[in-house]
C-alpha cells in the first residue's frame, strides 16, 4: 500500500520534470548520420553511378520493395536500366545498404516523405540518384574490381599486377 | 424555491456536468501526458483545449454501426443506461447550500441504488454485443460491481451512523466541526477504492482491460454510442469525487473567503486529479486478485470499521 | 556393395565409385572443383581432400583427394576431420588470392560454384596482402563472354571443350600461375557446344553473353521445366523469365536424354520468344486492330467456321495437344500433316518401324553408352547436335563409329570408318552390311568395290559389338536410308547383343505428328483441286517453308477463309483472314514426342502480360466448344486433351502419364516456379499500379507462378530449377540425382511410347535402291543443315543470326569444274517451280552429281529436297 502511494507521489512529481516532447514542425530533431531514412543512390568520386545492378539489395530486401534491371554501357560498365523502390512497402530496415557491395545505396537522415497518394511513394532511379558520394567519400568500386569497365584498364587497379603476357615463357 | 429555480438548477447542473465530463477528455490527456514527461494535446485551441471539440465532432461523425449479430435494441439501450444512472445520482448531491436538485431524506440510499443500476449498462452492453470478449468483460463487470457495491454501501454506514441521517444535506452539515475523514479514515479509503471499482477506472478497469479483452464490454461500440460510455465514465469519476467530498471532506464547507460552491468545486477537482494520477501510476491487478482483495480484505475491514464506529457512536451517545 | 565408414558411421556404397561420388551420393557436402560427373576426376584442384585412416588404431590418418580414391570395403574416412577441413579451407584461400573482387558485376554470382564452395569451407577474409595476377580477355563470339581474371585453373573448360565435345580451338596456354584458358587468337568459338562452358565453368570466366543483354540473377528468374523446341531430340531445358521476357535457357539434367549438356542452338535459340516479330493480337482481315475484341473475334470465327467444310493443317513444331485439338475440331478425315508427301512417307516408315516393337529405340543415354555406332546417311552433327555429342562419348569409351554422310562431317575425325556418298549409295552400303550380317538378306547387286570393302569392315565391327546402335534420319529425304538402317538393326542377332536404333527427325514434334498418321499437305492440295468453299486452319506452320511460293499462293487462293494460329509473323500469317496469337514454349504448356518416342511435357514459364497469347490447343478447344455449343465456359487443360487423345488414337497410350496432373500436390502444396529468394515482388509492377496484383493462377499444371509452395525436391518432370541449401549453382543437380551422374530421383522424366515387344513381327526390307547415277546437267538437290539457321524458330535473329553461315550451294570439285565455276561464283538453281541464285562453295569430299543448298533458308522450300535441279552459271 505504501509503495503504491510512493509510486503515485513519484509519478506526481513528474509534473515538474522537463518534457521529452519535441514540438516537431517548429522544432527539429537532430538525426545521426547513420539514421535510416530515405534511400538514395550515390555517385562515384568521378561522378559515375555507383550502382552496378548486382541485385543484392533486392535480394536482401525483406519486403521485396526494390526492383531493378541491370544493363551495360559500351565499355562494359554495369548500371541499372531502371531502379525502383516502392517506399509504400519499405520498412527502412537498412538491409539493402548493408548488402550493397559498392556503397551505392544508402539510407540518409530524412524521413519527411509523407504523401497523400501511395503512387507518389514509388521512386524511380531519377528520384533516388543524388549527386554525392554520401557517407563513404572516395570509394570507387571499379578501381578495386578485376574487370575493365572503362574506369581503369586491366592491371591498373589497386593491388593488381600488370596483365600476364601469356606468350612469355619466363617463370 | 420556485419551479423556475428548480428548472434552472437542473439545467445548470446538467450543463456543468456534461461540460465537465467533456472537459475531462482534455484534462485527463494533458495530465497523463505531463506525468509521462510529454506535453499531450496542445495544438487545437489555447493549450489544446479544443481537442474536446475535435474529439466530440469525431465521435459524432464516426459511423454509428450496429453489428449484424448484435441484439439491436438492447445494444442501443445499454449506453443510455450508464449516462442516465450516473446523472440520476447527481440529483442528491448538495453542491452548495440550497443548490441541490432533490434534497431527499434517503439521499445516500438513492445514490447507492442508482450506482447499482449502472451495472446494467455493462451487462446488457456486453451481452447484446454477442462477442466473446464483450461478454467476458460484462461478466467481470457484473461480479466486480456486485462485490464492491457491498463494501461501498457498508463503508458509508459509518458516516450514516455518525450523522444519523441519509440526507446529504444533513451529512454535510454534520461535518461542520470535523470532517468525517478524521473520524472515518477507513471508511473513506474503502469508499474511494470501491468508487474506483464502481467506475471501473484504472487500476480496476478489469471489464475493459484493453490488453486482455480488447475493450471488453464496449468492444463492438462505435460513434456516439461509444461516446456515451466514455461520458458515463467521466461522469462516474465526477460523481465519485463529488460524493467523496460530500461524505468525507465537508462538501461545500470551507473558510468563508471563498463561496461554498467554489469550495465544493475545488475539492472535487482535486479528487478528479487523484483519479487520473491513479491511472498514471498504478498497474492493473489480475481479476482474481481484485475479487480476493474485495472479499477477503475489504469486507472484513469494512465490517470491523462498522463495528468500531457503531461501538464508539453508542459509547459517546451513552 | 562395400561398406565405408564416414566419421565413424558405416554406409553401404556402390563399388567402383570414387570416394567423392560416394560422399556426395550419401548427401555429404564435400567441396570440389575439377571433378564433374560427366568429365570424371583429375585431382587437380585439391579441394575434395578427406582423411583416410589405415585402421581403427590409426589416429593420424592421411589426407587424400577423395575424387582420386576408389571406395574399398571397410575404408575409414573422415570428412569433418579438423586437418582435412583446414586443408580445404586453405585451398580456397589460395585460389582466392588472385580472384578479383568481381561478384557484384559477375554474371555467375548467385549461380557460382566457387561462391558456394568458399562459403562451404568457411573462408571469408582475404589475408593475402599482395597484388593480384591479371589477364586480358578475349572476344569469343556472340555466345560466350570471357573474363579470365576470375579463373581458378580447374581445367574443366578445356576438358569439356576438347575432350568431351571435341572442339580444338579452346586451349590452355602458358605455365604455372599464368595458366590461361582461351583461344590462340581472339575469335568465335567453333564448337556448337560452346555454350556449355557457362555451366561447366565453376566460376565466372565463361558466362552466357546473351544473358548479359538482360541480366538477371538466378534467384530472380521465374523458371519452369521446358523441352527444347529446336530439334527432334527433346533435350530438357530450364527456361527463365523476368519482367515478361525470357532471359536464358539452361540445361535441365535428364540422364536418358541430354544429360548435362545442350547444344548452342538449344541454349541460345530462345530469342524468338521476346522477338518484335511475335503475333500479339488476334487479327481479322479488313478490320481495324483495335476493334477486335473477344466477342467480335469469336463471332467472326464462328461465322466463318460454322456449317463450313473445314480442313486443318497440323505442324511438326506444335505440341501434341495442339495438333490433336485441331484434329478434333476439323475431324480426323480433314486433318493433314503440315509436311511434304515425301517427308510424311518417310516419317510414316519410321513410325511403322519403331511402332512395330521389333527393335529397341535408343535414347541418347544409351547411344553414349553403346560400343558401336553406325550413322546411316544422317548429318547428325547439324541436325541433332547433342546426339553427335552422345556418339562422341561412345567413341571416347573405345566404341566403334562408322559415319556415312553425304558431305564431310566433324564426326569423321573420330570415326573408324567413313563414307561420303549420295543417299542411295549409303542405303546400298547399309543393305550390303545387312547381307553380311544376315545372309538371308539378299546381296546388293552391282555393289562397288568401295562399298563392299567398307561394308565388310563395318559388319565386322558390328558383329563383335554388344550394344550397337544404328542411327539414321529424315534429313536426306531418302526413304531407302530408313529401310537400310532398319535392315542392319534386324540383321544383327538380338540374342547376343542389345541392338538399338535411332532416327533423327526434322522438328521437335515431328514424331508426335507422324504418329497421328494423317495425310500430308500434298493430299490437302489435291483435295482443293476438286472441292471449293473450304475453310482452312493452319496450325503453327509456315507453308512457305514447305512449298514453293507459287504453289503455296495457289493453295491459299482456293480457300474462302484462312485461319492461322502462330507465334511469329511469317508469309503464311500474311495470308490469314483470321490470325490468332499462339503461345510459344515459354508462354504455354504442351507435350512433345521426341525422336525416341519419348513424350515430354514443357511447362509455361510465365503468363504474358498480353492476354491474347494463348496455347493453340486453348484456341482450338474454345473454337470447338463455340461451334458445338458443348461447353459452358469450361476451361480445358492439357491433361484432358491428352486423355481424349489416348482414347481416339491408341498409339499414344500412356502419354498422359508424361507429367503429373494439374491437381497433383505434395502435402497439399504446389511446386513454386520461383526460388524462395525471388526479389522485387512489391516493386516490379509498382510503376503501373502501387497495389500489388493477385498472383496469377495456373490451372494447367501443379505449379505456381510465385515463390510459395513445396520447397524441397519435386518429382522429376516438375523440377523448375536446381537448388539445394549451400548449393546455389547448377552443381546442385547432384542433390536431385539418385547418385552423382545418375538418373534423377524418381526416374528421368518422359514416357516412352515405343517399347520393344518380344516376338513382334519383323518387317523385312530387303530391296536395296539402285545405285546413284550422276546425270548430265542435272543435280540432285539435298539439304545442307547447319546448327545455326536451319531451324525455323531459333531462326536468324540475335546471336544465332550472327553465327548463321551465309547461304551457299555446295558442289563437288569435279562438278564445279564441269560448270566452270569457282568458289563464290553466283549460280542459278532452277527448281521445279522457282529459281534462286546463290554463291558456290566447292566442297572437298562431296560426291559428284549432288548439290547441297542451305536447309531452312527462305526461298528453299522443303519440297525441293531430293529433286533434280538445273544449275547454270
Amino acid at each position: 500500500m505504501l509503495t503504491h502511494l510512493r509510486t503515485m507521489w513519484l509519478v506526481f512529481l513528474h509534473l515538474f520534470h522537463k518534457k521529452a516532447t519535441i514540438q516537431y514542425p517548429e522544432e527539429k530533431i537532430r538525426l545521426a548520420p547513420r539514421w535510416r531514412g530515405r534511400i538514395v543512390l550515390t555517385k562515384d568520386p568521378d561522378g559515375g553511378e555507383r550502382c552496378v545492378g548486382c541485385y543484392l539489395c533486392a535480394a536482401a530486401c525483406p519486403v521485396d520493395c526494390i526492383a531493378l534491371q541491370a544493363t551495360e554501357d559500351e565499355k562494359g560498365r554495369r548500371y541499372p536500366e531502371f531502379f525502383r523502390i516502392n517506399f509504400s512497402r519499405c520498412i527502412f530496415c537498412g538491409y539493402c545498404e548493408e548488402a550493397c557491395p559498392t556503397y551505392a545505396i544508402q539510407l540518409i537522415p530524412d524521413f519527411e516523405m509523407g504523401e497523400y497518394a501511395r503512387e507518389n511513394l514509388v521512386f524511380e532511379k531519377e528520384d533516388l540518384l543524388i549527386d554525392s558520394e554520401g557517407k563513404y567519400p572516395g570509394y570507387n568500386y571499379y578501381k578495386v574490381a578485376g574487370l575493365d569497365a572503362g574506369v581503369k584498364a586491366k592491371g591498373e587497379g589497386e593491388k593488381e599486377d600488370p596483365p600476364v603476357d601469356i606468350h612469355s615463357l619466363l617463370p | 424555491m420556485t419551479i423556475m429555480q428548480h428548472i434552472w438548477i437542473v439545467l445548470g447542473v446538467l450543463f456543468v456536468l456534461l461540460n465537465v465530463a467533456a472537459g475531462l477528455i482534455w484534462v485527463e490527456r494533458r495530465l497523463l501526458a505531463l506525468w509521462q514527461d510529454r506535453l499531450g494535446p496542445n495544438r487545437a485551441g489555447p493549450l489544446g483545449i479544443l481537442i474536446v471539440l475535435a474529439d466530440t465532432l469525431k465521435l459524432f461523425f464516426k459511423e454509428d454501426w450496429i453489428p449484424p449479430f448484435a441484439d439491436k435494441w438492447v445494444f442501443i439501450t445499454a449506453p443510455a443506461i450508464v449516462v442516465g444512472s450516473v446523472l440520476m445520482s447527481f440529483v442528491i448531491i448538495p453542491f452548495a447550500p440550497s443548490v441541490v436538485v432533490a434534497d431527499l431524506n434517503v439521499g445516500l440510499l438513492f445514490f447507492l441504488a442508482m450506482s447499482s443500476l449502472g451495472v446494467y449498462s455493462i451487462v446488457l452492453g456486453g451481452w447484446a454485443s454477442n462477442n466473446k470478449y464483450a461478454l467476458l468483460g460484462a461478466l467481470r463487470g457484473a461480479s466486480q460491481m456486485i462485490a464492491y457495491e457491498v463494501f461501498m454501501g457498508l463503508s458509508l454506514m459509518g458516516v450514516v451512523m455518525l450523522t444519523g441521517s441519509f440526507n446529504m444535506g444533513a451529512i454535510v452539515a454534520a461535518q461542520k466541526d470535523r470532517w468525517f475523514i478524521v473520524t472515518q479514515p477507513l471508511g473513506f479509503i474503502i469508499f474511494f477504492i470501491a468508487g474506483i471499482a464502481e467506475t471501473h477506472r484504472l487500476p480496476f478497469d478489469i471489464p475493459e482491460a484493453e490488453s486482455e479483452l480488447i475493450a471488453g464490454y464496449h468492444a463492438e461500440y462505435s460513434g456516439m454510442k461509444f461516446g456515451m460510455f466514455f461520458i458515463g465514465e467521466y461522469l462516474g469519476i465526477t460523481l465519485i469525487s463529488a460524493m467523496t467530498v460530500t461524505l468525507f471532506f465537508g462538501g461545500w464547507l470551507g473558510p468563508a473567503f471563498l463561496p461554498p460552491l467554489v469550495w465544493f468545486i475545488v475539492k472535487t477537482v482535486a479528487f478528479i486529479g487523484l483519479f487520473i494520477l491513479l491511472r498514471a501510476s498504478l498497474p492493473r491487478p489480475r481479476y482474481d486478485q481484485l475479487m480476493e482483495y474485495g472479499w477477503k480484505v475489504l469486507l472484513p475491514l469494512v465490517l470491523a470499521n462498522l463495528l468500531i464506529t457503531g461501538a464508539i457512536a453508542l459509547w459517546i451517545r451513552k | 556393395m562395400p561398406t565405408i565408414h564416414i566419421d565413424k558411421i558405416p554406409y553401404a556404397v556402390k563399388a567402383g565409385r570414387n570416394l567423392l561420388e560416394a560422399c556426395l551420393g550419401l548427401g555429404f557436402d564435400l567441396p570440389y572443383f575439377c571433378w564433374h560427373p560427366a568429365l570424371g576426376s583429375v585431382g587437380a584442384c585439391r579441394q575434395c581432400a578427406v582423411k583416410v585412416f589405415k585402421d581403427g588404431q590409426d589416429t593420424r590418418g592421411k589426407l587424400v583427394m577423395s575424387c582420386m580414391e576408389i571406395v574399398k570395403e571397410g575404408m575409414l574416412v573422415s570428412i569433418a576431420d579438423e586437418e582435412a577441413a583446414a586443408f580445404r579451407s586453405q585451398i580456397i584461400e589460395w585460389l582466392m588470392t588472385n580472384h578479383p573482387h568481381d561478384c557484384p558485376v559477375c554474371d555467375e554470382g548467385g549461380n557460382c560454384h566457387l561462391q558456394d564452395m568458399t562459403v562451404m569451407t568457411g573462408h571469408n577474409y582475404r589475408r593475402f596482402q599482395y597484388k593480384k595476377r591479371t589477364f586480358l580477355n578475349q572476344y569469343l563470339g556472340p555466345l560466350i563472354h570471357h573474363e579470365m581474371n576470375r579463373c581458378i585453373q580447374c581445367y574443366r573448360c578445356v576438358r569439356f571443350y576438347r575432350d568431351y565435345a571435341g572442339g580444338n580451338d579452346l586451349n590452355v596456354f602458358s605455365a604455372h600461375d599464368h595458366v590461361y584458358f582461351g583461344r590462340e587468337k581472339e575469335g568465335v568459338l567453333q564448337s556448337p557446344f560452346s555454350g556449355n562452358l557457362a555451366e561447366i565453368c565453376p566460376t565466372g570466366v565463361f558466362t552466357d553473353k546473351t544473358l548479359k543483354e538482360h541480366y538477371t540473377r538466378k534467384w530472380d528468374l521465374t523458371t519452369a521445366p521446358s523441352v527444347c523446341q529446336h530439334c527432334s531430340l527433346g533435350c530438357n531445358t530450364t527456361a527463365g523469365e523476368r519482367y515478361g521476357t525470357i532471359r536464358n535457357i539452361t540445361n535441365r539434367f535428364n540422364g536418358e536424354v541430354n544429360g548435362y549438356f545442350l547444344c548452342d542452338r538449344g541454349r541460345y535459340g530462345y530469342a524468338f520468344v521476346n522477338s518484335v516479330n511475335r503475333v500479339v493480337q488476334p487479327l481479322l482481315r479488313h478490320r481495324a486492330v483495335e476493334s477486335v475484341d473477344d466477342v467480335t473475334l469469336m463471332e467472326a470465327l464462328t461465322m466463318r467456321m460454322a456449317h463450313q467444310k473445314l480442313i486443318g493443317i497440323g505442324s511438326p513444331r506444335a505440341s501434341v495437344e495442339s495438333n490433336f485439338a485441331l484434329m478434333q475440331l476439323v475431324g480426323k478425315e480433314n486433318f493433314y500433316q503440315g509436311v511434304t508427301e515425301e517427308l510424311a512417307y518417310l516419317e510414316k516408315r519410321i513410325v511403322d518401324v519403331l511402332g512395330s516393337g521389333a527393335l529397341h529405340c535408343s535414347s541418347l543415354g544409351e547411344i553414349a553408352g553403346s560400343d558401336a555406332v553406325l550413322v546411316v546417311g544422317e548429318d547428325v552433327w547439324n541436325t541433332a547436335p547433342v546426339m553427335a555429342l552422345a556418339i562422341r562419348q561412345a567413341v571416347m569409351k573405345k566404341g566403334f563409329l562408322a559415319n556415312t554422310t553425304v558431305a564431310p562431317s566433324p564426326l569423321d575425325e573420330i570415326s573408324a570408318c567413313t563414307l561420303h556418298a549420295a543417299p542411295d549409295d549409303i542405303a546400298r552400303l547399309g543393305f550390303a552390311i545387312a547381307h553380311l550380317l544376315d545372309p538371308s538378306v539378299p546381296p546388293v547387286p552391282t555393289a562397288s568395290e568401295e562399298i563392299q570393302r567398307t561394308a565388310t569392315s563395318i559388319a565386322e565391327a558390328l558383329r563383335t559389338a554388344r550394344r550397337p546402335v544404328i542411327i539414321s534420319g529424315a534429313s536426306c529425304y531418302n526413304e531407302a536410308l530408313i529401310r537400310a538402317a532398319y535392315a542392319i538393326a534386324t540383321a544383327l542377332d538380338p540374342t547376343e547383343r542389345k541392338v538399338g536404333i535411332a532416327y533423327v527427325l526434322p522438328e521437335c514434334n515431328s514424331m508426335g505428328l507422324a504418329m497421328m498418321r494423317a495425310p500430308s499437305i500434298d493430299a490437302a492440295i489435291e483435295r482443293t483441286a476438286f472441292e471449293h468453299d473450304l475453310t482452312v486452319l493452319v496450325l503453327e506452320n509456315d507453308l512457305y517453308r514447305i512449298l514453293p511460293a507459287k504453289k503455296a499462293d495457289d493453295f491459299f487462293r482456293r480457300f474462302k477463309n484462312i485461319i492461322v494460329l502462330d507465334s511469329l509473323n511469317n508469309l503464311t500469317t500474311e495470308k490469314a483472314t483470321v490470325l490468332l496469337p499462339a503461345a510459344t514454349f515459354a508462354d504455354g504448356d504442351g507435350t512433345l514426342v521426341n525422336n525416341e518416342g519419348r513424350a515430354q511435357r514443357f511447362y509455361q514459364v510465365f503468363i504474358p502480360a498480353n492476354q491474347h497469347i494463348k496455347e493453340s490447343w486453348w484456341w482450338l478447344w474454345k473454337l470447338h466448344t463455340a461451334l458445338t455449343a458443348a461447353s459452358n465456359g469450361h476451361e480445358c487443360h492439357p491433361d484432358e486433351v491428352l486423355a481424349r487423345l489416348e482414347t481416339a488414337l491408341p498409339q499414344f497410350a500412356g502419354i498422359s502419364r508424361a507429367a503429373p496432373p494439374p491437381d497433383f500436390r505434395i502435402h497439399g502444396e504446389m511446386i513454386p516456379r520461383e526460388p524462395h529468394r525471388y526479389s522485387g515482388r512489391t516493386a516490379m509492377l509498382a510503376n503501373l499500379s502501387v497495389s500489388e496484383p493477385k498472383p496469377r493462377q495456373d490451372s494447367d499444371s501443379p505449379m505456381t507462378f510465385t515463390m510459395e509452395g513445396y520447397q524441397r525436391i519435386p518429382p522429376s518432370p516438375l523440377i523448375p530449377f536446381f537448388w539445394a541449401p549451400g548449393w546455389n549453382s547448377v552443381q546442385s543437380v547432384n542433390k536431385y540425382q539418385q547418385e552423382p551422374g545418375g538418373a534423377l530421383k524418381g526416374g528421368d522424366p518422359g514416357i516412352r511410347l515405343f517399347e520393344q515387344k518380344a516376338g513382334a513381327d519383323r518387317v523385312l526390307f530387303t530391296d536395296p535402291p539402285d545405285a546413284f547415277a550422276v546425270r548430265d546437267q542435272k543435280w540432285m538437290l539435298l539439304p545442307q543443315h547447319h546448327v545455326f539457321g536451319s531451324e525455323e524458330l531459333s531462326g536468324t535473329a540475335g546471336a544465332i543470326g550472327e553465327l548463321t553461315p551465309a547461304p551457299v550451294v555446295a558442289l563437288s570439285p569435279r562438278d564445279a569444274r564441269q560448270l566452270g565455276v569457282v568458289e563464290g561464283t553466283i549460280i542459278r538453281l532452277r527448281m521445279d517451280q522457282e529459281e534462286v541464285s546463290l554463291p558456290v562453295k566447292i566442297q572437298e569430299g562431296l560426291c559428284n552429281g549432288v548439290a547441297l543448298a542451305p536447309a531452312g533458308w527462305p526461298g528453299m522450300a522443303a519440297s525441293n529436297w531430293g529433286t533434280w535441279v538445273n544449275i547454270s552459271a
